[in-house]
């Protein structure tokens, strides 16, 4: 299933990233180069195998709900690109087209 | 294996010099200083921290006089810069990350600290630890010091050319496909990647939470032993940290005899045909071939073996890896830390404009590869066909840990190669990683060993990997192999 140009600029949207012409029509060829090596895994049957998320398989790992230490606010905020005394200072987020 | 000039070979003998008052911990301190500065065209530092040290040498020296010192006191170690120290920069050599300053310290770290080990600096990586030549780096390209035409290998190449270069007594670095064991033998030293969960995670920037694992370069094995005793164990910050009891792995190195199941005696080692047929150059293999007929003349029972679903490693390793580095890449939007965008006017546009310049281009590839996977009507095809096939990857390896205890391996198919020489092509760089991502995918332990050179005298490494949580037979063979092999 090749990509096309228009599926890598859908992903490129999703992936909140911006891409030039060129960069476009390189990344179009580059993942259609890996996607078609990772196709090589249909040769392998997995309709009886259980999926591994992690090769340590641990069962639930809980912990006492109790406040711990933590930083703080300002602490937080020193490495913000932009800050008010209190909280994150960003752009508009309402856009009114 | 002795360093230039320290005068000592590890950390036992550095320590009885420091506590005779035969070497000046300040002194030694400055060597490495001055060393590090000798060879910065190397680049493999992003930060030295020369006060600090100083400062430390000097109350670190106290205590060994008063008695009152730690397990790795005065041992001068450099952390690759993924790792989080308190007050210091964290940049990941990424443009996103270049202002960036760490709230708090790595467990791995403050455990190196608690035992008062002094940290020299932080050293160059690809970005993110996405990599295999260490050319990925908004810091610039580390040199091989065998051969500064050539790769240091990556992620963790500056980790791997400060111990190389004989810039610290012991370097941290990451691995997740490769990038411990890789470099390590491009730059011919010992480097040992531990079972998955060994060593807490907390504080080490994520790239792919299931296969992110640190552990430690260095010349002699007894120094990694050390070192991985003082690392290793549960915390309470990461919920993958394993429970498992930790060995005094630095006091049984030298009994070579390993117990499992009815068997006792030296470890069976197999040799996997997978990971010696095509794509394996030469002279590499003459190498790893000549390393194994002295080890069975030594008489341990070596076998061939076999891993069936090895050529799957590689495309299962790049559909996970980049799907969970897309995942936690996402918080990198400019909003509450690192780069952003100066003149976005809308906050959609801050998040794409902060991506688009603070990232570079090996990293947008992995997060574009990672959210096709990830995305709707590829899942089921992609991410959840990779995992199981991890299982079976999985299941290879235990099937082989139930004949033998150790599997032994080339480290990676060549050599250094030449800076530029693999950067065009993305494919052909991803399969550099082709004998080292299947313990990342299995979570198994794997060392690289430097057992002998190409006809350029580059070094060679072998690989040596254990079932999970059997570092130490890993390192008994690695001690046996220095002193009779």
């Amino acid at each position: 299933m090749p990509v096309t140009r228009k599926d890598v600029e859908y992903i490129a949207a999703l992936a909140k990233l911006r891409f030039s012409e060129t960069e476009l029509d390189s990344f179009t060829g580059e993942l259609n180069q890996i996607l078609n090596y990772i196709e090589k895994l249909n040769e392998l049957d997995t309709s009886n195998v259980e999926p591994l998320s992690y090769p340590v398989e641990v069962s639930n790992v809980l912990r006492e709900d109790k406040r711990m230490p933590s930083v703080t606010t300002q602490e937080a905020l020193r490495n913000s690109p932009d800050s008010t005394e209190e909280f994150f200072r960003v752009p508009k987020v309402i856009n009114v087209e | 294996m002795t360093s230039d000039s320290t005068g000592y070979k590890n950390h036992i003998e550095k320590t009885a010099k420091l506590k005779s008052g035969e070497i000046s911990l300040k002194e030694n301190v400055r060597y490495f200083l001055e060393r590090i500065k000798k060879h910065e065209h190397l680049n493999a530092f992003n930060f030295i921290f020369d006060e600090d040290a100083l400062l430390q040498a000097e109350k670190i020296e106290e205590k060994i006089h008063s008695g009152t010192h730690g397990k790795l006191a005065g041992m001068v170690i450099a952390i690759k810069d993924v790792l989080a120290l308190k007050g210091k920069p964290l940049t990941c050599s990424s443009g996103m990350l270049k202002d960036f300053t760490s709230l708090y310290t790595a467990t791995a770290v403050r455990k190196l600290l608690e035992e008062d080990a002094i940290i020299i600096g932080k050293t160059n990586c690809d970005e993110f630890a996405m990599g295999s030549s260490n050319e990925n780096s908004a810091f610039g390209p580390v040199l091989n010091p065998v051969d500064t035409s050539r790769v240091p290998g990556g992620s963790s190449g500056g980790a791997a050319v400060a111990m190389a270069a004989g810039l610290c007594d012991l370097s941290i670095g990451t691995d997740t496909g490769g990038s411990i064991r890789q470099p390590a033998s491009f730059c011919g030293v010992l480097g040992l990647k531990p079972t998955y969960g060994r060593v807490s995670r907390s504080g080490l920037t994520a790239f792919a939470s299931s296969f992110d694992s640190i552990g430690p370069f260095a010349k002699d094995i007894s120094d990694i032993a050390l070192v991985m005793e003082v690392i290793s164990g549960r915390d309470s910050f990461d919920a993958t940290s394993a429970r498992n009891e930790v060995p005094e792995y630095s006091l049984n190195l030298d009994d070579i005899t390993v117990s499992k199941g009815n068997y006792s005696g030296k470890p069976r080692i197999g040799i996997p045909k997978e990971y010696f047929s095509e794509g394996l150059n030469e002279e590499v293999r003459d190498v790893i071939k000549g390393t194994i007929e002295k080890i069975k003349s030594q008489g341990f029972e070596v076998r061939d073996i076999s891993l069936p679903n090895t050529p799957y490693c590689i495309a299962t390793y790049y559909i996970l890896t980049t799907a969970e580095a897309s995942s936690n890449l996402a918080r990198y939007d400019g909003a509450r830390y690192g780069f952003r965008g100066p003149k976005s006017q809308t906050l959609k546009d801050m998040y794409v404009d902060s991506r688009t310049s603070g990232f570079g281009k090996e990293v947008k590839r992995r997060i574009m590869l990672g959210t096709y996977v990830l995305s709707a009507g590829y899942y089921e095809a992609y991410y959840r066909k990779a995992q199981k096939v991890r299982r079976l990857l999985k299941n290879d390896f235990d099937r082989a840990f139930s004949e033998v205890d150790l599997i032994l391996t080339p480290t990676a198919p060549t050599t250094a190669f030449k800076l530029g020489e693999k950067s065009s092509n993305p494919l052909e760089m991803y399969l550099n990683d082709i004998y080292t991502t299947s313990a990342n995918l299995a979570g198994i332990p794997g060392i690289s060993i430097p057992v002998g050179n190409d006809s350029k005298g580059l070094p060679v490494g072998m690989q040596l990997m254990a079932d999970q949580f059997d570092e130490l037979t890993i390192m008994k063979m690695c001690r046996y192999l220095d002193e009779k092999i």
